[in-house]
Order: structure tokens, then C-alpha cells, then sequence
């Protein structure tokens, strides 16, 4: 496995803003939605983009697949510089790189029946005709779960988690090799984002797919994804894969986000290390590095210099100048035992007290 | 899903279901009933015309309905009736044709403008802007005045007047709709600009539009009337509604039915064709049922 070859998609110092720059008429209100994001998916993998929300996952994410185009920096497929082919040449190339959308009540066009959605695409692309749509068509509607002579139904007949899977049918129409999730689950109930996770998981598996899943939740992604990169404010502040990242976070931000995951054990709580404030303006990005307002590490150091996203061990990247130190402090034990203490002696007593109860009413 | 296997419920082909639909709304039907009414009417008139619409007679000048003249006669002896029936093409006509003409101009534009945006959209909305700063009337009048008095230029000079509203109205749709995912969708599947506004854009904007096309038909009978009544409509002796609602006006109280059946006539049309107009737009919807 050559490094080189099992890169399908790169990102080189993308950089997006959205607005105007400052003219004399009126002040700047740029965004900096994206800032000089490099990363690179591997083929087969499937690499998570999280952070919180307005931190420029999604917009990552469009510009991976050039549905917007970048203020500067380049994104390359298979070797190819698609921010610089021309529109003609992009829009053949679509068929490979595709998008599931995070709101399946948004996504399908409410005009058009499910036959006439994701026979577009086969259309479009040539990759069949005639009666051989209306085949790939069924096929593609039972790949994801659906009953196939449901076609000629309205996306407003069906379900949020069935319009997921005509979402999910929709962006395999033309037979890709990479597909982008942008937040494929967030819409859903919890009890159908485990199924279409597992389906996701499957088709990855079945089609040979390269999954970039945008998400702001972690617990979410820790069974679908092999490597995860933290964003947070337009910037990537970790990249590792995500056994390593779940089990040992670097960058103080992604131990916070790591924190914030509700736990359903009481007794494996630990101490919550909750972050303070909000997340600042992209118009405005602190100096130094962009988390320092909020760190509880912060040293002066932080709001002065910028850390750049520096190798941390295997494959792994972080951008912090204290990522070292921070690791080598380690966890506050214990006060987590000492709280596993309280809360057992409260349980103890609890259920001394039920069977009390249960004596008492024999 | 077991149970769904079972009760096997066979979906049929909705091709023709919009049709179904308009033929189940009863406001539509009723409103499609009018029209259709008004165009047989308007097609058959040499049958059903009692007498020469052209023909005046200085014995029964202004006379009321009777059996002779069923709805009475005009202020030169012409018989109301067979007025009305030829009347009747020329009132359609310019409702129909001056809409389709401002559609034909003002949707493409205004989706243009819409999706496109910037320079192009500056430069289309700057000039309908001010095309709007000019009063409807009075810019179909100089065009009319211009282009010669005829039937045909009045509706064309109409047509041109009652642009801006399709081109703002279809835009500002265009611009709604145009943030949709569902757009950007068809783009990440690499579906040219084209056909992005012709399946995705142009159906999701149109109901608005189905709804102005009646209003605007209503309005549009109305300005020929007034363009008649400059002599830059329909050219005398020829009848239109409009016209001989305009001669009628000075009769008011000596002649009423010289009024009513053309004001009568033209309230029916429109009101026909908002019917029509409405159950056009749920029936084009497929998501009310």
C-alpha cells in the first residue's frame, strides 16, 4: 500500500469565506468559515469531520465536492485537480463523488416521484436506458430497504428515515466511489439513526465506498468511522484515527467534546470538564491559536502563536503548543473514585431502602 | 412488514393523477364549465347570433330586453346580444393571448435572474424596475399609440405591460426555492443548469405564477377595454366587451342593460377563470391529496 495511491480525496489548504471584504461603505462582515483545512481521505476508509455546530463542517464538506467553490487552496480526486476543471468535465465527474444530505424533508425535490428521482442520476450519467431504469430502480430501492413498487410514490409519502434511505438510494444512483454524509442522522429519531447507520455501514461495504460523515456527534460516530478530524472554528485541531482519539484525545477541545457525550452509567462518570462561553464569531477569529478564549490550558503563548497541525505519534496530527504537557498531567483520578464512592453509598442505601419496603408489604 | 406483504396493495401508475385531481375539485370544474361556456360562445357566434351585430337601426334606438332583442339594444340600435357573442372573441382573445404573451416574457426572465443572480440578475431587475415606474395603462397606451391601432398590438402592448409582475414575482419564487437542498442536490448528481431549472426550479415556483395568470387575464380584459375606449383596441364597429361597457357608461340610468350584460359578462369570465386558476395550482401540488 503505497501512501501516495490510496489517497481518492485531498484537501490543500482549502480556505473559504463567505461575505464581503471591508469597502468604504461598510465594515467587514467576512466569515471565515473555512480556514486552510488540509487533510486527505484514504481509499475504503471512512473518515469523520466533527465539531460543534458553525465550526465549517458542512461547508468542508461542499467543498470537498466543489458544490461551492473555495477562496483559495485546491481539492483533489484521484489525482486531479477538480477545483480547476472546467464545469463540464466537474459535472461528469459528480457521478463518483456524492452527497446524502442531513434533512431528508429538504433533500428530494417534492415534484417528483421516487421513480423520477433516482432514475435521474442512470439518466443523466448513461448508465443504463429504456426499461433498464426502471430495473436499476427497484434494485436500488431494495439495496436500501424499501419495497420497490413503492416508487411511484411522492417523497412526501414516506417517513423521515425512509427519505433518509431515498437520500441514501439517490447518491448510489450513479454508482459512486466516494460519498460525503452530511450529517446523515441528525434529523432522524434515535431509533432509525442506528438503522440507517447500519445501513450506511453495509453499503460501504458492499459498494467498496470511501465515507466522509460530517457530524456533531461523537457517540454517533465512534462505530462507523476509522479515522476522525476535529474541527473548530474552521480549522482542523485533530486528525487521528478514532480508537486512538476516543481513547486518548490531544487537543484539549476534543477531550471537552469527548466529555460532553452523556453517559449512561452513573458509576463510569468521571469528572465533566464543560466548556465555558460560546463559540466565538467567524467574522472575528481570536488570534493565535482560535481555542485559546476558551481553554482551560491557555497560556499566553495561545494568544499570541498559532499552532500548526504537527505530527502527535502514528499517523496522527494536533494543533497545540501544550499538547504534551497536557497529556503528561493526565486525568484527574481522583476525584472521579471519589465520586464513584458517594454514589455507591447513595445506592447502597437506596436499596436497603426498597427492601424495607418490599418486607413491609408482605 | 409481513402484514404489508399479505395486503398486498398493488400502487397504480399515477400518471394522470393531477388531471384526476382538477376533475375532483368542484370550484375548478364550475370555473372550467364558465370559460368553456364563453369560448363556444365566442367560436359559434355566427350560429347562435340573433341578429347582424353591425347592423344599427335608428327605430330602436336604446331599446330594452325583449323578445325581439333579448338584451336590449345599444345607443345606435345594435342588438346587445349578438354584440356580446362577437364581443366575446375579443375579450378572450386579449385576456388570453396578452397573459401568454407576458408568461412567455416574464417567467424565462425571472428565472433567469433568479438563479443565475449578480450582474445578470442586476441587469434584468434594474430594467423591470423601471418598467414598473411607468403606470401599467398608460406604458400598454404609448405602446399601442406606437405600434398603430389594432386589436393585435393592443394585446401584444398589454402583454409587454403586464410583464414585470411574471418576471418579479417568478424571481423572487426563483430565489426561495434556489436555497433548497433538493437544489443542490440535482447539482451534486451533475445535472446541468438547464434542467436544474426546467424539473427543479420552474414546477416548484409555478403555483404563485397559475394563480397571477388569472388575475392577470381578469386585469388584462379590463385594459383593452380601456384601450378600445381610445380607439387603440378593438377597431369600431367591431365589438369588445370593454367597448361597449365604455359607450354604455353615459347611458347608465336612461339604458342599464347597455351595462349590465357586458359588466355581467366580463364579472363571469374572470370570475371562471380564478376558479380555474385555483384548482390548477392544488391540482399541480402532489402533496395535499
Amino acid at each position: 500500500m503505497s501512501a501516495r495511491q490510496d489517497i481518492i480525496l485531498e484537501a490543500r489548504e482549502l480556505t473559504k469565506r463567505f461575505g464581503h471584504p471591508p469597502n468604504f461603505m461598510r465594515q467587514s462582515s467576512l466569515v471565515h468559515a473555512v480556514t486552510a483545512v488540509s487533510l486527505s481521505v484514504r481509499r475504503g476508509e471512512t473518515l469523520a469531520i466533527v465539531g460543534e455546530s458553525g465550526c465549517g463542517k458542512s461547508t468542508l464538506g461542499r467543498l470537498l465536492l466543489r458544490l461551492i467553490e473555495p477562496t483559495s487552496g485546491s481539492a483533489i480526486y484521484e489525482g486531479q485537480e477538480i477545483t480547476a476543471l472546467k464545469q463540464r468535465e466537474m459535472r461528469r465527474l459528480r457521478r463518483e463523488l456524492q452527497i446524502i444530505f442531513q434533512d431528508p424533508f429538504a433533500s428530494l425535490n417534492p415534484r417528483m416521484t421516487v421513480r423520477q428521482i433516482l432514475g435521474e442520476p442512470i439518466r443523466l450519467h448513461r448508465l443504463a436506458s429504456g426499461r433498464d431504469v426502471d430495473d436499476r430502480v427497484d434494485q436500488l430501492m431494495r439495496t436500501v430497504g424499501l419495497r420497490a413498487d413503492w416508487s411511484d410514490r411522492y417523497v412526501h409519502e414516506f417517513s423521515g428515515g425512509q427519505r433518509q434511505r431515498i437520500g441514501i438510494a439517490r447518491a448510489l444512483a450513479g454508482d459512486p466511489k466516494l460519498v460525503i454524509g452530511d450529517e446523515p442522522v441528525s434529523a432522524l429519531d434515535v431509533s432509525i439513526q442506528a438503522q440507517v447507520v447500519n445501513l450506511l455501514g453495509e453499503l460501504k461495504q458492499d459498494f467498496g465506498l470511501t465515507l466522509v460523515i460530517v457530524a456533531h456527534d461523537l457517540a454517533v460516530i465512534r462505530h462507523m468511522s476509522d479515522r476522525v478530524a476535529v474541527m473548530y472554528l474552521g480549522e482542523v485541531v485533530e486528525l487521528a484515527a478514532a480508537d486512538d482519539l476516543y481513547e486518548a484525545p490531544l487537543h484539549p477541545y476534543t477531550s471537552a467534546l469527548l466529555q460532553a457525550i452523556p453517559v449512561s452509567d452513573p458509576a463510569a462518570r468521571g469528572q465533566r470538564q464543560l466548556l465555558q462561553g460560546d463559540l466565538p464569531s467567524p467574522t472575528a477569529p481570536p488570534s493565535g491559536c482560535r481555542f485559546h478564549t476558551r481553554c482551560p490550558h491557555a497560556r499566553p503563548l495561545c494568544s499570541q502563536d498559532h499552532p500548526a497541525l504537527e505530527p502527535a505519534g502514528d499517523r496522527r496530527f494536533v494543533a497545540c503548543h501544550f499538547w504534551r504537557e497536557i497529556q503528561s498531567a493526565g486525568v484527574s483520578v481522583p476525584a472521579a473514585t471519589a465520586r464513584r464512592s458517594a454514589l455507591e453509598m447513595r445506592l447502597g442505601l437506596y436499596r436497603a431502602r426498597q427492601a424495607e419496603r418490599t418486607q413491609a408489604d408482605r | 412488514m409481513t402484514l404489508a406483504s399479505q395486503t398486498e396493495i398493488v400502487a397504480p401508475r399515477r400518471r394522470f393523477r393531477g388531471l384526476k385531481k382538477l376533475a375532483r375539485n368542484r370550484g375548478a370544474l364550475f370555473g372550467g364549465a364558465i370559460v368553456l361556456f364563453f369560448v363556444l360562445l365566442a367560436v359559434f357566434a355566427p350560429l347562435i347570433a340573433t341578429h347582424d351585430p353591425f347592423a344599427s337601426s335608428f327605430t330602436n334606438v336604446r331599446k330594452p330586453p325583449s323578445a325581439e332583442f333579448w338584451l336590449g339594444t345599444d345607443e345606435i340600435g345594435r342588438d346587445i346580444f349578438s354584440r356580446l357573442l362577437y364581443g366575446a372573441r375579443a375579450s378572450l382573445m386579449a385576456g388570453v393571448v396578452s397573459v401568454a404573451i407576458a408568461l412567455a416574457i416574464g417567467v424565462p426572465l425571472g428565472l433567469i435572474a433568479g438563479y443565475f443572480g449578480h450582474l445578470i440578475d442586476g441587469t434584468i431587475s434594474r430594467f423591470i424596475e423601471a418598467l414598473l415606474a411607468i403606470p401599467s395603462l398608460i406604458l400598454a397606451i404609448a405602446l399601442a399609440a406606437a405600434l398603430g391601432p389594432s386589436l393585435m398590438n393592443a394585446m401584444l402592448a398589454i402583454g409587454v405591460a403586464a410583464t414585470p409582475i411574471f418576471v418579479r414575482l417568478t424571481r423572487g419564487q426563483v430565489l426561495a426555492v434556489k436555497t433548497e437542498d433538493y437544489v443542490e442536490g440535482a447539482r451534486a448528481i451533475g445535472l446541468p443548469h438547464g434542467l436544474i431549472i426546467l424539473r427543479y426550479i420552474l414546477p416548484n415556483v409555478l403555483p404563485p405564477v397559475v394563480v397571477q395568470v388569472t388575475i392577470t387575464i381578469a386585469s388584462a380584459i379590463i385594459a383593452e377595454a380601456s384601450l378600445s375606449f381610445l380607439g387603440l383596441g378593438q377597431q369600431p364597429p367591431n365589438p369588445s366587451w370593454g367597448s361597449m361597457l365604455n359607450t354604455a357608461k353615459n347611458f347608465m340610468s336612461q339604458a342599464p342593460w347597455m351595462s349590465i350584460f357586458p359588466g355581467g359578462a366580463i364579472f363571469l369570465v374572470v370570475l371562471g377563470f380564478n376558479l380555474l386558476g385555483d384548482g390548477l395550482r392544488d391540482a399541480l401540488d402532489p402533496r395535499d391529496n
